[in-house]
């Protein structure tokens, strides 16, 4: 079974998208908006890290439960400079930079929930449904967020 | 006929009622000093301008000069009744202060000038930005306090003629959580409720809603309910020992930045008790299974935790909420300023579906405003919505509105929604919004984190214009500023919180060369010559009447229809509810009378948003909920504020209002005797805190955040301890600083964070991280009122706030009954 496989995956990219939301979160202090709510919504993330460690160790799967932090000196350094630079017009394309990636990144951990729940239902394992029942709308939410949030800004940093 | 000391005793005399009874009337008057009603030369109908009860009035007229108000005793709102910022504000007025003719900055300073040069500056300014960097390098900011006409033209100009998608109120500061709760709950703006179910209720409810001072005339009519026969049982959720709170049956006093975890835990002991009406819920509301889901973690014992509050005080007035048989709620700044403000108003909808309590006498929801004009601003499409409830993310809404203007559809920008007033003071920060036209209201005071929005507004890339009827604090970093009629110098309509349409007639000429609003907005379009789509004047209308004429046809068939309202109907008249059309001539008191919502896909205003990342539903996704004319139950999880109190910073910091002023004292401090009311800004501790600080009653102390500092007087009074509160009114314009602290800060607004509800996109208030110091004695008491919320702790230490003569009024308690209940 490929199992281990799918969890390891689903593992990674809820770690990776988290430091990517917290990332967004420090670099754009000065976008208030994406401040607050990128951290809001990287602690969603943060929480599948550590539901998926307790289900995969009921497989016999190791993985950490601890989320990868970005270390506090990096994030500080982040938002100085974010705060430094957001006076600047050039920040809105970083902006969207940004966001895209996130987006993209959102959507790839998405695709991997669907496998995870796929394999899951041909599995016959009730309790990794319903882990993916609980994590995977909140998956979306973050997508659709990222994708919210390109449409409001790409217009204004794109024809002004 | 009697008289009263209105500063003393703001709500006047009682005249109680029964339930079910008509109010009875009382009429107050305030005239000049020396002027009897007999010698006044004309009375000129109106309604009060300083909150948004919209209480009926008639100004009085003495030799061309506004000489004192009179409340109308027909008026189906307040039955004769004002309050004291009614009675005594209007002096404001005739201010030796009130801007008479245009400015603009030549080498630094603002001069003089006549209305062709300063309005030929704007419209220069606009062509050019229009050319080198398109519409959206034009933003505008407006006001809760014009008129529905103005808005309207507004819109029209900025939508419709310039295109740009940057056209927002400060109505976003007081009441887009209520607008951005109704779209959520019912999926269109629409204030459920009326006035009158404060007669028929058994119970009243006021979530975050210090009804006594902001909506003076509406919590006489509770008080009068209190003192009569069968009086309700009054509910009241505020950190602050408001006169509301006083007054209540229960008052719980949650921690600031918790209301959502509140109501999850009221609604999770009304559910389990069974107390809902599940006859309804199965015909008229869906989403109760997610609901349920979402409350299942919300126990009293944990709520209990969460918000520092007893569990026993959740379950009591759980079972007050779920056994009431008629039960009205209202909800004001303590929800809408806090954090997760749409997701915690959003659950006192819930609360009222899931009992099936809308549309009947007595059982209603007022999901409050600030402003008088404020239900306008939302109606007209300047507060971040589009015209006559229209949905920005419906192809065939925005084509109809394309109609209704004769423009092309792709000239009104709807990409995206439209910018809220935050985002468009980010696009001033980093540059891309070169030019902001603010009318009617004051930034440099009331937005949040005041030194970087005057670093914003002071930008030599950004031009400024602001419109005005005083020099504000942010009238002083202007490029151009227009001088404005206000109130009672300009004829037109506006809408209150309950959706009473009243007309407000021009009774006195405006001071110097100051022009209305519409005016100075029509002035502009003929200047930039503004067409439509056959080459016609884009605003063919130069005065109100025409205005409102062109309002009513993009109203029509939308669920604000004005089509039935004409000037003619409304002269006379006791105040009129929208809808009113051909179908209901007389408007209409009650929404969703049959359980029957707005909230078709094809006709709503909103599809909804994500209550926790506020990312906008989508078509499909909406119709997924199947709401088709059911009302939506969206349930959210609470997780703690952004800035939670602790380490350097112990306090959590609310601020907010007094009885005596409005906004920023641009015409509260000008009306003498509510300056001498509250003459200064003032810090509220609780004595446990003020005892571990050394701090005593009028100590000068300094309220600290991240973002600077206050220094204020201290109060000690009943707040909960942990809480400082500060009134948000005082600026810098009376001050030295002109538009700026000189020294130590002032305004409260120093101290706030930068931050908003995801949702409503309203910056949060109430909710801040701060530290306090003792800086000196005082010599004497605060400079707080002892009548309201800012009472001392202890009553009697400190003399009583009183007018004297000058705060008399006549009240007058007409034999027969006028007013009666609609």
């Amino acid at each position: 079974m490929k199992l281990g496989l799918v969890l390891h995956e689903v593992h990674r990219g809820e770690n990776s998208l988290a430091r990517m939301l917290t990332r967004l979160s420090a670099t754009h202090k000065t976008d208030h908006e994406v401040h607050h709510v990128a951290r809001d919504i990287a602690e969603w993330s943060h929480q599948h890290v550590r539901e998926l460690a307790e289900a995969a160790a009921h497989h016999g799967v190791r993985l950490d439960d601890e989320p990868r932090q970005e270390p506090a000196a990096a994030e500080w350094l982040r938002e100085k400079t974010g705060e430094l630079v957001g006076r600047r017009p050039e920040t809105g394309l970083l902006l969207l930079r940004d966001l895209r990636r996130t987006y993209l990144k959102a959507a790839e951990v998405s695709v991997d929930w669907e496998l995870l729940a796929q394999t899951a239902q041909a599995a016959k394992d009730a309790e990794l449904l319903a882990l993916t029942k609980r994590c995977h709308p909140q998956t979306l939410r973050q997508e659709r967020w990222a994708n919210a949030m390109i449409k409001v800004v790409s217009p204004q940093v794109l024809t002004t | 006929m009697g008289r009263t000391d209105r500063i003393a005793e703001p709500w006047g005399r009682r005249t109680p009622y029964a339930r079910g009874e008509a109010w009875p009337a009382r009429v107050d008057t305030r005239l000049a000093d020396g002027l009897a009603p007999e010698d006044v030369d004309r009375w000129v109908q109106s309604a009060s301008i300083l909150h948004s009860n919209g209480d009926g009035l008639d100004i009085a007229v003495k030799d061309g000069r506004i000489a004192g108000v009179r409340g109308r005793a027909g008026d189906r709102v307040n039955h004769g009744r004002l309050g004291p910022k009614d009675l005594f504000g209007w002096q404001a007025n005739a201010s030796p202060d009130r801007l008479r003719r245009p400015l603009v900055r030549q080498g630094g300073e603002l001069v003089e000038t006549d209305w062709d040069t300063a309005m030929d500056r704007v419209a220069a300014r606009t062509r050019e930005l229009m050319e080198e960097r398109g519409p959206s390098s034009i933003g505008f900011y407006t006001t809760g306090q014009l008129f529905a006409e103005e808005y309207y033209t507004l819109t029209l100009i900025a939508r419709g003629g310039i295109g740009t998608n940057h056209l927002d109120g400060n109505t976003r500061l007081c009441t887009s959580t209520a607008a951005e709760a109704l779209k959520e709950s019912f999926a269109c703006d629409g204030q459920p409720g009326s006035y009158t179910d404060i007669d028929h209720a058994d119970t009243i409810a006021l979530f975050g809603h210090n009804m006594a001072e902001t909506q003076t005339v509406l919590w006489t009519r509770v008080l009068d309910r209190l003192a009569g026969p069968n009086p309700p049982v009054v509910v009241c959720v505020d950190p602050r020992p408001t006169p509301v709170a006083r007054a209540a049956t229960v008052h719980l006093a949650p921690r600031p930045g918790t209301n959502l975890a509140l109501m999850n835990g009221l609604l999770h002991e009304i559910i389990r008790n069974g107390w809902t009406d599940e006859d309804y819920i199965d015909r008229h509301v869906t989403g109760y299974g997610e609901l349920r889901e979402r409350l299942e973690a919300y126990t009293p014992e944990h709520v209990a935790d969460i918000c520092g509050v007893p569990a026993e005080q959740i379950t009591g007035t759980a079972r007050l909420l779920g056994t009431a048989e008629r039960l009205l709620s209202t909800v004001l700044q303590g929800f809408y300023q806090s954090h997760q403000a749409t997701a915690a108003s959003v659950q006192v909808n819930n609360l009222h579906l899931v009992r099936g309590m809308l549309g009947r006498p007595g059982c209603g929801v007022l999901q409050m405003n600030g402003q008088p004009t404020a239900q306008n601003t939302r109606e007209c499409g300047a507060n971040g919505d589009m015209p006559g409830f229209r949905n920005w993310e419906n192809d065939a809404h925005m084509a109809d509105l394309a109609r209704v203007w004769n423009v092309d559809p792709l000239n009104i920008p709807h990409y995206a929604p439209p910018t809220h007033a935050l985002q468009m003071f980010r696009y001033a920060e980093e540059g891309s919004i070169r030019m902001l036209w603010i009318s009617g209201t004051n930034p440099a005071v009331s937005l949040p984190e005041l030194r970087r929005i005057r670093s914003v507004l002071s930008q030599d890339r950004l031009f400024l214009v602001v419109q005005d009827a005083f020099l504000t604090e942010t009238a002083r970093l202007a490029d151009v500023v227009l001088p404005a009629a206000i109130w009672g110098e300009k004829t037109g309509t506006f809408t209150n919180a309950d959706r009473t349409v009243h007309l407000s007639e021009k009774a006195v000429e405006p001071p110097g060369e100051a022009r209305s609003d519409l005016e100075i907005f029509c002035d502009y379009a003929r200047r930039l010559d503004f067409r439509d789509k056959d080459g016609g004047p884009l605003v063919p209308w130069n005065d109100p009447e025409a205005a409102f004429e062109g309002w009513k046809e993009c109203s029509r068939g939308r669920p604000c229809d004005y089509t039935g309202i004409t000037y003619a109907k409304l002269r006379g008249s006791g105040g009129i509810q929208w809808p009113c059309d051909e179908d209901h001539p007389e408007g209409t008191e009650r929404l969703y009378a049959d359980g029957a919502f707005w909230s078709r896909p094809d006709y709503c205003e909103s599809y909804g948003r994500d209550l926790i990342t506020g990312a906008p539903l989508e078509e499909t996704e909406y119709r997924a909920l199947n709401p088709d004319g059911r009302a939506v139950l969206k349930a959210a999880s609470y997780f703690p504020p952004h800035e939670a109190p602790g380490g350097d910073h112990p306090f959590a910091l609310i601020t907010g209002r007094t009885l005596y002023h409005f906004h920023t004292r641009t015409k509260t401090a000008r009306a003498p005797q509510l300056q001498a009311a509250a003459p200064e800004v003032w810090v509220e501790i609780s004595p446990r805190d003020a005892a571990a600080h050394g701090i005593g009653e009028g100590d000068l102390v300094e309220i600290g955040t991240p973002r600077g500092t206050v220094r204020a007087r201290a109060r000690i009074s009943g707040i909960r301890d942990d809480v400082l509160f500060l009134p948000f009114h005082y600026g810098y314009w009376d001050t030295g600083g002109g538009d700026g602290p000189d020294g130590a800060g002032r305004a409260a607004n120093e101290l706030t964070i930068t931050d908003w509800d995801p949702v409503s996109k309203q910056p949060l208030f109430k909710t801040a991280a701060a530290r306090l110091r003792r800086v000196e004695a005082g010599g004497g008491p605060a400079p707080a009122p002892t009548t309201t919320a800012s009472a001392p702790a202890t009553a009697g230490t400190v003399p009583a706030t009183r007018g004297g003569a000058a705060g008399e009024a006549e009240d007058d308690l007409p034999a027969t009954p006028t007013g009666g209940s609609r």
